[in-house]
């Protein structure tokens, strides 16, 4: 599904990925962890193709295709998802009209006929209903408004309504409390099938005790210093991340 | 031709063709046509130096020739035939004028009320010359403005409305103003609108160029609303792309009554609106909304002037502007609240997107506050489109073009929600939804087809 080799990235000529490595397979949850300005964030943004972050060595592929050569819509139609640690909010644009865009978008670059406003409107009540969003969503602006909390939930619930290939979670659990956290996870869970892959970057343990990984990894200072089963993020739940510097001698 | 023999040729006409009492429609117009004269004569036509109008084209406007009529070109064609109204399911009263007279085959417009007038200035003139004489030119006179002079040297006709005491007007009127016929036109349009103790009016203007030629527009709409009236005026502007048009509009509020104005530039050449509005009476409240969605080299100025004079009055201002290509604006916001206006509320926002580094917009708020007891804020901005927002809605897999369509159409959505007639608000937003897409044609509608030929 993705495999990553060597990547390097920088913002405003500051390094910020310095050779990272990873290979996800079609089905696999994979976890991020790692401190604060380890890169996690640079990996999603490098991953959506935001266009702030240069790639100055490394290759990323996507099923196969070199990722470099899809910009941002199409990586997203080619099935790229990214819940936003900060989703935007967008005054004026409704969630409904955003989300019939973005769909049917999706359905038009894979040959199928847009969604007819009925069947659009059964297909999100279905999907509201997983991530238990309030019904008067529909009709708000994107995001605006929301808590910390319903952001999140929405990140989810756009997650529901598009199915992608991979997923990539940014610090989806951060701000939110633990009804909160299981509802996110759940609604994780749900979408979740054999086929479709999901990168889930955390600080914390918390969010895996949910959404429960195959591999977790460790991201420090660019790179990735060590790769384990699930058992690694309590070790490191426990140890903190010195025991992780202290491992590799910085 | 510039600005200097421009001047000169309204000089010009107005001493060969006005200068005799009997040339007019009556002494009192005859009166009010020479003091405007005077007032023309020492102001002369604004150029660049004119604080005011620094940024309006005018040398542009004045760079071409314009055809001047004196008599009354009357329309060869059934215009009502011609005219299809563009706003469907708007259930309107319609009134047209054809090169800025009001048309003689009109539908009349009756039984909406008793003691209730709509009708060409030209015939109130006549008709009614003791309301003519109470508001004609009243409003208008107070302010040095040179456009308005010269409109009130040579306009003839245009709509008259008057709405007597207690009366509520439930469908709106929509007034046409059609121009066609060969030749770059030169046109003066005056309206008069009068809305009484306690009634209420709403009003649609929609202009509708059905030639191929550079024209260019003066007109003067005077609005007198009186205590506890309600007047709502909507202004929907689509001018050929070298069409001149300078609109100015004089409204004076009493006593608890309350005026809307929405003035929608879809689509212009060079177009310079004027809006001044005198608070007179205690609680008399305004709001003003203005949407600019300009492209190519097209130019769009608002001016607005409000004046609290007394206390408790409140005026709310939002402008918003989208600017293309080469597309050029500027606001000028002055509200001037007088020393013992207390308790005043005035707000002002003028906010605007550049898409394009050649696209400029000049804005500024001009607040003279000479009372201490008042809330006043103003706040103007010149952006571009919020890049995080167009990532967001990318990475849902919307094209950058949808997307980008998707933050213009919410950024003028504000002014839209705050349209209260919702067949206007759709047929609105329609509009605007195709003129962000560049489908836009001011022709799109009509039969005449003049963009073909």
């Amino acid at each position: 599904m993705l495999v990553i080799k060597n990547l390097h990235a920088e913002i405003n000529g500051k390094k910020i990925l310095k050779g990272l490595n990873l290979e996800v397979k079609p089905g696999e949850i994979h976890a991020i962890m790692g401190p604060n300005g380890s890169g996690k964030s640079t990996l999603s943004a490098v991953l959506a193709g935001k266009e702030d972050f240069i790639v100055t060595e490394g290759e990323i592929f996507y099923q196969g295709r070199n990722l470099f050569d899809l910009n941002v819509e199409e990586r997203a139609k080619e099935g790229i998802f990214l819940s936003f640690q900060y989703p935007v909010e967008i005054p004026g644009v409704s969630m409904i009209n955003f989300m019939k865009t973005a769909v049917n978008e999706q359905r038009k670059y894979r040959s199928l006929p847009p969604m007819s406003s009925g069947e659009f409107l059964k297909y999100m009540r279905e999907m509201k209903d997983l991530v238990e969003l309030k019904s008067d969503l529909a009709n708000r602006s994107v995001n605006e408004g929301f808590s910390g909390g319903e952001k999140k939930r929405n990140e989810i619930f756009q997650m529901a309504m598009l199915k992608p290939k991979l997923a990539i979670l940014d610090e989806t659990d951060s701000g939110l409390d633990i009804d909160a956290l299981r509802i996110v996870a759940n609604g994780v869970n749900k979408v979740k099938t054999k086929e479709n892959s999901v990168i889930v970057i955390t600080h914390y343990q918390r969010l895996l005790e949910y959404i429960v990984p195959d591999f977790v990894h460790i991201l420090y200072d660019g790179k990735i210093v060590k790769s384990a089963g699930k058992e690694l993020a309590f070790e490191l739940e426990e140890k903190g991340y010195n025991w992780i510097k202290d491992e590799i001698g910085d | 031709m510039d600005i200097k023999k421009t001047f000169e040729k309204y000089i010009d006409i107005f001493e060969k063709n006005f200068s005799n009492v009997k040339q007019h429609e009556s002494s009192s117009l005859y009166k009010i046509r020479t003091e405007a004269y005077e007032k023309f004569k020492k102001h002369g036509m604004p150029d660049h130096n004119d604080e005011n109008y620094k940024y309006a084209g005018i040398s542009e406007i004045c760079s071409q020739d314009y055809e001047f009529s004196l008599d009354s070109r009357g329309a060869i064609v059934d215009l009502n035939e011609y005219f299809q109204c563009e706003i469907k399911d708007l259930d309107t009263h319609i009134a047209l004028l054809s090169n800025g007279e009001y048309y003689s085959n009109n539908k009349p417009i009756e039984n909406i009320g008793e003691g209730v007038i709509i009708c060409g200035l030209n015939m109130a003139i006549n008709k009614y010359p003791e309301i003519i004489k109470e508001y004609y030119n009243q409003n208008a006179r107070e302010y040095d403005d040179s456009f308005s002079e010269l409109n009130t040297m040579f306009a003839k006709d245009g709509l008259f409305i008057y709405v007597p005491e207690n009366t509520k007007i439930d469908k709106t009127i929509q007034l046409v103003n059609l121009i066609h016929g060969f030749g770059n036109k030169n046109i003066f349009k005056r309206n008069l609108i009068i809305v009484r103790k306690n009634s209420e009016l709403s009003l649609v203007i929609c202009d509708h160029t059905l030639n191929n030629s550079n024209n260019f527009v003066i007109d003067v709409t005077e609005s007198v609303v009186l205590e506890n009236a309600k007047f709502c005026y909507h202004n929907l502007q689509k001018e050929p792309n070298k069409t001149g048009v300078i609109n100015s509009h004089f409204v004076k509020l009493n006593k608890y009554s309350k005026f809307d104005s929405y003035i929608l530039s879809f689509h212009g050449g060079i177009i310079r609106n004027n809006l001044f509005v005198k608070m007179i009476g205690e609680f008399a409240e305004s709001n003003l909304f203005g949407l600019n969605l300009t492209d190519r080299e097209q130019r769009i100025d608002n001016y607005t002037l409000i004046e609290h004079d007394v206390p408790n009055c409140s005026s709310n201002e939002l402008y918003k502007g989208i600017l293309d290509e080469q597309a050029k604006g500027s606001f000028m916001g002055r509200i001037i609240v007088k020393p013992n206006a207390q308790k005043t509320l005035a707000y002002q926002t003028n906010r605007n997107i550049c898409l394009t580094p050649e696209a400029k917009m000049r804005t500024k708020p001009q607040l003279e506050i000479y009372a201490d007891d008042v809330k006043c804020s103003h706040g103007a901005t010149v952006g571009q489109l919020d890049e995080t927002a167009l990532f967001y809605l990318k990475q849902r897999g919307i094209n950058e073009k949808e997307a980008k369509l998707m933050l213009m159409f919410a950024f003028a959505n504000d002014i839209l929600l705050k349209i209260n007639i919702v067949p206007l608000r759709e047929r609105i937003a329609e509009l605007i939804d195709s003129r962000l897409r560049g489908e836009f044609s001011a022709c799109e509608h009509c039969l005449m087809n003049c963009n073909s030929r």
